[in-house]
Parts: C-alpha cells; sequence; structure tokens
C-alpha cells in the first residue's frame, strides 16, 4: 500500500458553485453526456463482474458448478459453501483476529501519532527541523525493504504469533503525522493564546481544543489505518503462522490449498473475506472519498 | 505496511506555524512539546529506523534465520553474489516489466473514469462504489476470485475467450502470459483509488473555465482536452509516482496468483527477497539484496523529484 499527503493543510475551500448544476449545458453537450453514460456503465459492468461472479458462485450448489462451471443461473440457491467454511475453517476467529489488531492499531495510531503532529505543529519544542527530517526519511523506507532485520526482531522479542506483531510496527506512521501536522497548523494561533492565558496545559489544549476540531484528519487516518492493517498480507504471513492467530487475508491465502477446487467455497471463502470492509465503505462512501480528497491519504 | 510520499507542499506545511520566533518559547514548552512526541519517536526509533540499521549491518553479514544474531563477518560477499545472480537480476526485471505494464493504464484509465463520472449528474455514488471497491478487498480474496476466473477451462475468461474461437491461453499457467494476467487482476483491483484521487483533482478546477469556454463554443471533447487534462497537471504527477512505488512493491497478487512461477518467470523481487529469507534462510543475502531493490526505489523516487521540480518551475 502507498500513501500520500499531497497540499494538506485544512480542508480546501471549495467556491460556492454546486457540482450538479454545472455541465450537462450546451448545446452538443447533451449528446456527449449521454456518450459518457453509456462508456461509463461499460466500465461499470466490466468492474462489477468479478465480485458479482464471486457472490454468485457462492449460491451456486457445487454439483451445479461441475456442470455448468461458467453459467451466471442456478436452479437451487444454497448457503451450504457457506455453511461448510465457517464449520471446517477458522474464518469466525480470523475475523475477531483482524478485528482486534486492526482496532488496536487504529486506535494507537490516532493517539500517537496526532500528538507526534501537535507536538510538531505547534509547539515550539528544540529539534522540530531535525525530527521533520527523519521523518520524510522514514516515509521513503517501504516496509518490505525491512522484512528480515524485522523478523529477526520481533523473533528476538518473542513476539512471534501474537497481536502485537502486528500492531506494534504500525503504530508510528510518518504520514499520519504529517496529515495532523498539516491540518493542526492550520487552526487558529488565537485559540491555543486564549486557551495558555486561561492556564490550559498544552495537553489540555491538545485533547480539548485540537483533537475536537480535527473529526476530518481523525477519520481519514483512522479508516486507513483500519483498512491497511485489515488488509496487510506480506508481514501477517510472515509472523502469523499459528492458524488461531490468523488474519483473514492470511487465513484465506491458506484457504485455496484446503479447498482444492471446489469453487463454491473458495467463492464462498473469497465473499466472507470482501464483504467488511466493502459493506463499511457502503456506509462510509462520502466520509472515505472526503477523507481522502481532503488529506490526499494514498 | 504503508509506505508513503509527501510533496513538498504537506512537508513544509507541517512546519509553517511553527517557524514563529523560537525566542519567545513557554516555559515548559519544550518540554511538553517532547513529551508529546516521545512515544511515537520511540516506536519509530524502535519499529523503523533501527530495523533499517540493522538491515545495512545485516547485509555485511552471514545471517542466517536459524540461528540468532548476527552470524559471520561477510563483507561484500553478499552483495558480490546478488550482482553475479540472475535469478535476483530476472525477479528486478519481473518487477520492472510489472511496473511498465501497470502503470500507464492505472492511470489512463482511472483518468477517464472520473472525467465520465464527473459529467454524469446522476448515480456518482453509484459509479464511485463500483470502481472504489475492489480497493478494499484483501489481496488474498482478490487471488481466489481472479484465480477462479482464469481458471482453464472452467473458467470465465476461457470460457469467453473459446467462445469468440480463440483457444485461450494459459493464463498463470504460461510464462509469457503469468505476468500480463497479475497486471489484468492489478488494474481492476487498485484503479479505484487513483479514480478517487482524481476525483478530488476534479474539485479543483474552476467551473467559470468551463462556462466561459462553451460559451466560446468548445466542444466538450475540447473542454477536456484543454482545460481538464492541464489543470490536472499536478494530479496526474502524483498518481503516477505513487502508482509507480506502489507497482515496484508488487508481492501480494504474484505470490497468490502465480506463486511466483511457472519455473519463477513472474517471480517479482520481492518475492525472491522472501523466497531466499524464509525458505532458504539466508537473512544476510536477502539483506542485501532488500537493499539493492531499495535503491531502486530511491533511484525512481529522485527521478520523480527532479521531473516535478522542471514542472513546477515550467508553471
Amino acid at each position: 500500500m502507498t500513501s500520500a499527503v499531497s497540499a494538506v493543510a485544512p480542508p480546501r475551500r471549495r467556491t460556492g458553485v454546486g457540482r450538479s448544476a454545472v455541465l450537462g449545458g450546451g448545446g452538443g453537450s447533451r449528446l456527449f453526456t449521454t456518450l459518457c453514460a453509456v462508456v461509463l456503465l461499460i466500465f461499470a459492468a466490466i468492474w462489477a463482474i468479478p465480485l458479482l461472479w464471486a457472490l454468485d458462485t457462492s449460491f451456486r450448489p457445487e454439483s451445479e458448478i461441475n456442470t455448468h462451471p461458467t453459467s451466471w443461473w442456478t436452479s437451487h440457491p444454497t448457503l451450504s459453501a457457506y455453511h461448510y467454511i465457517f464449520a471446517n475453517s477458522d474464518l469466525a476467529t480470523w475475523y475477531l483476529n483482524s478485528f482486534i489488531t486492526a482496532t488496536v492499531t487504529m486506535i494507537l495510531t490516532v493517539v500517537v501519532c496526532s500528538m507526534a503532529g501537535f507536538a510538531l505543529s505547534r509547539t515550539r519544542m528544540a529539534g522540530r527541523r531535525a525530527l521533520m527530517t527523519l521523518l520524510v526519511a522514514g516515509i521513503l523506507i517501504p516496509g518490505q525493504v525491512l522484512i528480515l532485520p524485522s523478523f529477526q526482531e520481533f523473533n528476538a522479542f518473542s513476539l512471534l504469533n501474537t497481536y502485537w506483531a502486528i500492531i506494534l510496527p504500525a503504530i508510528a506512521t510518518p504520514v499520519a503525522v504529517l496529515i495532523f501536522a498539516a491540518f493542526f497548523s492550520g487552526i487558529p494561533a488565537d485559540l491555543v493564546d486564549a486557551a495558555r492565558v486561561d492556564g490550559a496545559s498544552w495537553l489540555r489544549i491538545y485533547t480539548t481544543v485540537f483533537i475536537p476540531l480535527s473529526r476530518p484528519a481523525v477519520s481519514a487516518v483512522a479508516i486507513f489505518t483500519f483498512v491497511w492493517t485489515w488488509n496487510g498480507f506480506l508481514w501477517p504471513l510472515l509472523v502469523l503462522t499459528s492458524t488461531k492467530l490468523m488474519t483473514i487475508p492470511v487465513g484465506l491465502a491458506s484457504v485455496q490449498s484446503a479447498y482444492g477446487i471446489i469453487y463454491g467455497q473458495v467463492m464462498a471463502s473469497a465473499v466472507m473475506g470482501a464483504a467488511p470492509l466493502v459493506v463499511v465503505f457502503l456506509f462510509f462512501q462520502r466520509r472515505i472519498v472526503e477523507g481522502m480528497s481532503t488529506t490526499g491519504i494514498k | 505496511m504503508a509506505v508513503t510520499t509527501v510533496t513538498a507542499a504537506g512537508a513544509t506545511a507541517g512546519g509553517r506555524a511553527v517557524t514563529t520566533s523560537d525566542e519567545s518559547r513557554v516555559p515548559g514548552e519544550n518540554k511538553a512539546g517532547w513529551l508529546l512526541f516521545t512515544p511515537f519517536l520511540v516506536l519509530y526509533v524502535v519499529f523503523l529506523i533501527g530495523p533499517a540499521i540493522y538491515g545495512v549491518v545485516m547485509s555485511f553479514f552471514h545471517t542466517t534465520l536459524i540461528h540468532t544474531g548476527l552470524g559471520s563477518w561477510a563483507g561484500g560477499a553478499n552483495y558480490m553474489e546478488a550482482f553475479k545472480s540472475s535469478d535476483f537480476w530476472w525477479s528486478m526485471w519481473h518487477t520492472t516489466y510489472f511496473t511498465l505494464m501497470t502503470t500507464p493504464p492505472l492511470v489512463v484509465v482511472a483518468l477517464i473514469m472520473a472525467v465520465l463520472v464527473e459529467r454524469v449528474r446522476h448515480f456518482r455514488w453509484f459509479f464511485r462504489l463500483i470502481f472504489f471497491a475492489p480497493y478494499v478487498v484483501p489481496s488474498a480474496a482478490v487471488g481466489l476470485i481472479w484465480g477462479f476466473l482464469y481458471a482453464a477451462q472452467t473458467g470465465l475468461f476461457s470460457t469467453w475467450v473459446s467462445q469468440i474461437g480463440i483457444t485461450p491461453p494459459n493464463w498463470l499457467g504460461d510464462p509469457s502470459w503469468a505476468l500480463p494476467s497479475v497486471a489484468l487482476a492489478t488494474i481492476w483491483w487498485t484503479v479505484g483509488f487513483n479514480f478517487v484521487l482524481y476525483l478530488a483533482g476534479l474539485q479543483d478546477i474552476p467551473r467559470d473555465l468551463y462556462e466561459a469556454a462553451a460559451v466560446d463554443g468548445a466542444t466538450p471533447m475540447q473542454q477536456v482536452r484543454s482545460i481538464t487534462i492541464p489543470l490536472l497537471g499536478r494530479t496526474t504527477l502524483l498518481v503516477t509516482i505513487l502508482q509507480i512505488l506502489a507497482s515496484l512493491k508488487i508481492f501480494d497478487q504474484v505470490y497468490l496468483l502465480t506463486a511466483g512461477g511457472p519455473n519463477f518467470t513472474s517471480r517479482p523481487a520481492i518475492e525472491y527477497i522472501y523466497d531466499i529469507g524464509f525458505t532458504d534462510y539466508r537473512a544476510g543475502y536477502a539483506a542485501a539484496a532488500s537493499m539493492l531493490f531499495f535503491v531502486l526505489i530511491l533511484l525512481v523516487g529522485a527521478v520523480f523529484l527532479v521531473v516535478s521540480r522542471r514542472q513546477q518551475r515550467g508553471v
């Protein structure tokens, strides 16, 4: 996964013009708009097929899949593949593991990185410039090139096959610090001065003034940390070898070999792996897209 | 683990508010700042900077995963071996080839999708959902679904191709098709991200430009070509570099769909490191290969920096 902070700072102010009021006007453009819609629908159909196909297959009885593997139609929809995978794999445990690791990582990342971002952008602590350089240096280092030393480290700490192996390395995310720092630096200094005059401590200013004002930054960092942690693959694959501790992606990767070509069950597993975050996205769509555009996270 | 890029604007924005007079520092402010920064710094040093330095050290030793500790001194032997290893260079080439195959479509298709979605008035949420949803699907589920789509005979793609009278290729089993097939799955999987970045970029284009152009009689196509695309230049630059860096880190999809096969013909650099380190337990050599791979990423990053500086100066 990759991420970026583009020109960050508090949400860009959008000039009044309503989005839907635009375009579509003017002579030849009605035809053009229709043409765009048609092309879009074709794209949408292509993009929807893989997930719909997985969903469709997962409801078909195995005998039908064997006789007509590429038919969309089923006369006997069934949940038997789902019953089977829940009864015969640790899917429920994997969900729990993913949920715990992603939630704890999300909370700790928001707390630790927002505190650091606050210190960098709103206190005149010594050494800010050096710390900023250190952050940017860290952004350049992909986690993938650190798998060997990190593995040795967790092995030495006896933390392999624990939730901590997933959580600890994910918390200190330099890009999250930069997002918070940029967001905080857009908050008026008068607020800080007023709170200082009232005798508030820096910790109090951080918790009672800055955090409540920073919901967009908090939710963007929280959502993306959750998604990244939930979907992490290479590192969990290395450090979680015990079936009881696997997260959803690592567990699913072990499924293919287990079910062989029983496609109904393979597709049911894929659907169960895809469903949680797709549903989350369905509900938080607006916030996720806005979070991405205001913070430029990838 | 997320890796990140910050444009110059983002990095300086963080420091902007605080550059005011250090001498006016309130007593205790420095202490408070460091207290708030310390939890991050500790985790950062222990789990990122530390391993990075240890990785460099390891690359000069015959470290193995079987024993703890560094093992015996190797000097430059690990690097020499990597330089001479054709397996290593092949894996670097597969990574590069994959990046070359995926970056142009992932930028262009995302741009087309965003421009089109911006044009329609209704059901924008629907298209956003369809295009972005695959991005939140875990790679393991993508592997299962596309493995089935690509299955010989029973797979959807093979059936479609046979229906139009062509003998379907062995998508994942043929050395010349394996990586392109993985690339296709990747385009489906991750285009939604670039699409949303482009949607965000489109929000920043002032509407009156289109209106003025329409008044002057510009056709919609001309508007796209002479307003939308040039004004999205910065976004395109950002999307392109992020995509290149993401594609260079290819591992999940290949590991899940082809396991690097057939006969290692689709094995990318990270899987080579993984194989050497975790199958052969040769951690020192794998660390050296990691460093060489890191140099490739840094070179790409440096090229990007030069290009973007030049572009910004040009504007």
